[in-house]
Formats: C-alpha cells, sequence, structure tokens
C-alpha cells in the first residue's frame, strides 16, 4: 500500500467538528486527537463509545460537543455494538465509516472479548483505543495498561507492582487489516493513520497514548511535551502493522538515525505518578527499552 | 412506521458549543499573544499555526493574526509552552479585571 501524501498544517482542513465549551479537563489529551480525529474520519461516520472521558466530553443531553452521530453504549460490548451498526449500514447501502473509540480500560480489560471476537470475525470497523493508562475517567484506578511503578487510586504507596499489558501485540496476535500506534502529541500523524485507516477493509486499530494531566500528575500545559518525551525516550513507539510486517513510523522512524535516546528517567521524573518508582525499576525499563530500540536497530538498518 | 416504544428511547441532542457552559471561567491564567513575534503575523504569510494544531479546544482561530476565543479558552497554556517562538504568555487573569486594586 502507498504512503498517502502527507498532511501539514496548513494543509489541514480549517472546518471543525468538536464544539469549544465541553466537559473535558482543561489541557486533555484526548480532546486534540479527537479534534484533529474527527477532521481525518469526515462526516460521514456514526462513532460507538462506551463509559470513558469521551463520554464526558460528549457532554449530556441536549447538547452533544461533536457534530457526528455518536451511540453510547455498555463497556463490554463495545466492538459487538461496532458489528452490528456496521451490518445496519451495509443493510441500508451505505458506506458509513463506523468508528469504535474506547479507552484502555473498555479496551485492555473490560471489552477485549468482544473486541477479540470482532478482529476475529475481520469486521470492517475502525477501533481505536486512546491509552492514558488508567480509568481517568472515574478517578484514576488502575487498569491492565497502567506502567510498572505507577501510583494511581487503587495503588497509592508503592505503585502498581505488575507490568502493564502490550496490548498492540495482543491486537497484533488476531491478525488485523491494519494496526498503528499514535501518540497524542502528534496529532498529524494520527490523522495520517486515519486516513490510511480509511482505505483498507478490515478491522483498523489505532492505540493512542494519551497524556492526562490529573491522573499523571502534570501540569496542564505539559501534555504535548510529555507524549513527546514517551516518543523520544524509546519508551512508546510509533508504527503500524500491515500484512504482518512491522514498520516504524514518523518521529519513532527518525529516532534510528540517533545514537543514543533521551533518558527514560527524564520522562519518570516529569510525573508525579512515578514518584514512588525505585531505581532499580527505572534502570531495568531503560534496559528494556535499550533491548528494544537495538532490536529495530538491528532490523531496520 | 417506526414502533412508538422505541422512539421515547431515542435521545437525540443537537449539537452545539457550551455544554459546560462557559469554560472560559475554568482559567486562572490567560494566554496573550506578542504579535511582534507571532511567526504568521510577523511575516504576513500562512505558516507555524501550532497553537491552533494543539489546542484541545478549538478557541485558537487559524488567522495571520490568531485569535482566541476567551469565552471558552480553559487556559491549559499548551499554546505558550508549544510557541516556537516563545510569543505567548501566560498572564493572571485577575490582572484584566477592571477595578480589581493588586499589590
Amino acid at each position: 500500500m502507498k504512503m498517502a501524501a502527507k498532511t501539514t498544517v496548513l494543509n489541514l482542513t480549517e472546518e471543525e467538528f468538536v464544539h469549544p465549551g465541553n466537559r473535558a479537563c482543561s489541557g486533555c489529551g484526548l480532546s486534540i486527537l479527537y479534534r484533529i480525529g474527527v477532521k481525518a474520519l469526515g462526516r460521514d461516520c456514526i462513532f460507538v463509545v462506551p463509559p470513558s472521558c469521551l463520554t464526558v466530553m460528549q457532554g449530556l443531553y441536549p447538547i452533544a460537543a461533536t457534530q457526528m452521530p455518536v451511540l453510547n453504549g455498555t463497556f463490554a460490548s463495545t466492538a459487538a455494538i461496532a458489528t452490528g451498526v456496521k451490518a445496519a449500514m451495509r443493510r441500508l447501502g451505505r458506506a458509513t465509516q463506523v468508528v469504535a473509540w474506547a479507552g484502555d480500560g473498555g479496551t485492555s480489560d473490560i471489552g477485549i472479548q468482544a473486541l477479540s471476537g470482532a478482529l476475529e470475525r475481520g469486521e470492517d470497523i475502525i477501533y481505536i483505543c486512546y491509552d492514558n493508562e488508567a480509568y481517568m475517567n472515574t478517578g484514576v484506578q488502575r487498569s491492565g495498561t497502567t506502567p510498572q511503578g505507577s501510583l494511581t487510586t487503587t495503588t497509592p504507596f508503592s505503585g502498581k507492582s505488575e507490568v502493564g499489558k502490550n496490548l498492540p501485540a495482543i491486537i497484533a496476535a488476531h491478525n488485523p487489516a491494519y494496526l498503528a500506534t499514535c501518540s497524542a502529541s502528534y496529532p498529524l500523524d494520527f490523522h495520517d493513520k486515519l486516513l490510511k485507516a480509511k482505505q483498507i477493509k478490515g478491522l483498523k486499530y489505532l492505540h493512542v497514548q494519551t497524556p492526562c494531566p490529573p491522573g499523571w500528575g502534570i501540569e496542564e500545559h505539559m501534555t504535548v511535551a510529555l507524549g513527546r518525551a514517551a516518543v523520544e525516550t524509546g519508551l512508546f513507539d510509533l508504527y503500524e502493522i500491515e500484512d504482518g510486517c512491522l514498520q516504524l513510523t514518523g518521529p519513532s522512524q527518525q529516532l534510528l538515525g540517533k545514537a543514543c535516546l533521551r533518558p527514560v528517567r527524564e520522562y519518570l521524573e516529569m510525573q508525579v505518578r512515578f514518584k514512588a518508582c525505585s531505581d532499580e525499576q527505572a534502570a531495568a525499563l531503560q534496559a528494556q527499552v535499550d533491548q528494544r530500540w537495538a532490536g529495530y536497530r538491528d532490523k531496520f538498518k | 412506521m417506526p414502533d412508538p416504544r422505541f422512539k421515547i428511547l431515542t435521545s437525540a441532542s443537537t449539537s452545539g458549543p457550551g455544554d459546560a457552559g462557559r469554560t472560559g471561567s475554568w482559567r486562572v491564567e490567560r494566554p496573550v499573544i506578542d504579535m511582534s513575534r507571532c511567526i504568521p503575523a510577523k511575516t504576513g504569510k500562512h505558516a507555524c499555526h501550532l497553537c491552533w494544531l494543539l489546542c484541545p479546544d478549538n478557541v485558537v482561530s487559524k488567522d495571520i493574526e490568531p485569535e482566541i476565543d476567551l469565552e471558552y479558552c480553559k487556559g491549559c497554556g499548551i499554546c505558550a509552552e508549544e510557541c516556537p517562538v516563545q510569543a505567548i504568555e501566560m498572564v493572571p487573569d485577575a490582572d484584566f479585571i477592571e477595578g480589581a486594586e493588586r499589590e
């Protein structure tokens, strides 16, 4: 598949589909993503959203923050509902895009069986997981993707002791039509990957790391800087998998040329949630990142 | 003809700004743009526009001289943090209240 022309700030459409004055927190990473993501999807789409920050952002009856139709479902059935909506659209003979947009809890913990089923059936939907690494909407409880050592309200003193799930790898094991990881700090990269996903038939899965100021313990203005730090330290890689072939993309691809990345410690120290993270844990994390990137360098150079 | 029982269950919100009210009241500091530094304002051409791209609440306009909708700006300061030429400064909102005395 050919890479589509790159979107830049200048040729990105000025038309807005999300209204200001919504209930998202100040400095929300999801707000940036959602605003730019919907521009890529266009008007002809239906959203399926389980309970998450995105539901809160959409707001309460009678005003909605988005101009697109949004169907709020239950936690466990996001992908199943999207399957049903897509089937209805097929029956009506419409090419409407169905987009399931769920948080990390709704994807990695509660909604994973429905998603796994939809992946296996190869449903023609786009599934977007915005990963803020805990149940932020209900008050920062630990989730499956919460990284080791992270403080949450359910792991308040020494941080989470277990290692977080590598969700994209779980999805990749299902052989989806398209899989990509993105970051809220690179909204244009997300925009282009969505444009690409729109052209592909089958289940398209996008995993987006989304910094959350209240949950991660950062100042509101640091959202974008922190997401960038996660990519530049090599902790979160941006890649896409098409036909089983992994390819680093955008900012992560540029990192391949660098001899050494920013130390992981820098990223950890920016956040209050890693205050209890011990030196050994940080060193182990750094070793993990180094090993992974050594593998990438061998593979792509 | 759809079954009237199911019609009751349908919720059809109208799309519009401000279901959380005027979110500008959440703000403690407001962004102020220095037009003599701002890249598009200085060069008179469409360029940069990072504040428009990265604003979570879509309150910055994509104009040669960017305008900020203070009615809804939550004052997160991402624009000031990300501006490549530091043309945006966060100024305490209290400075703009008329008649307020400050020490």
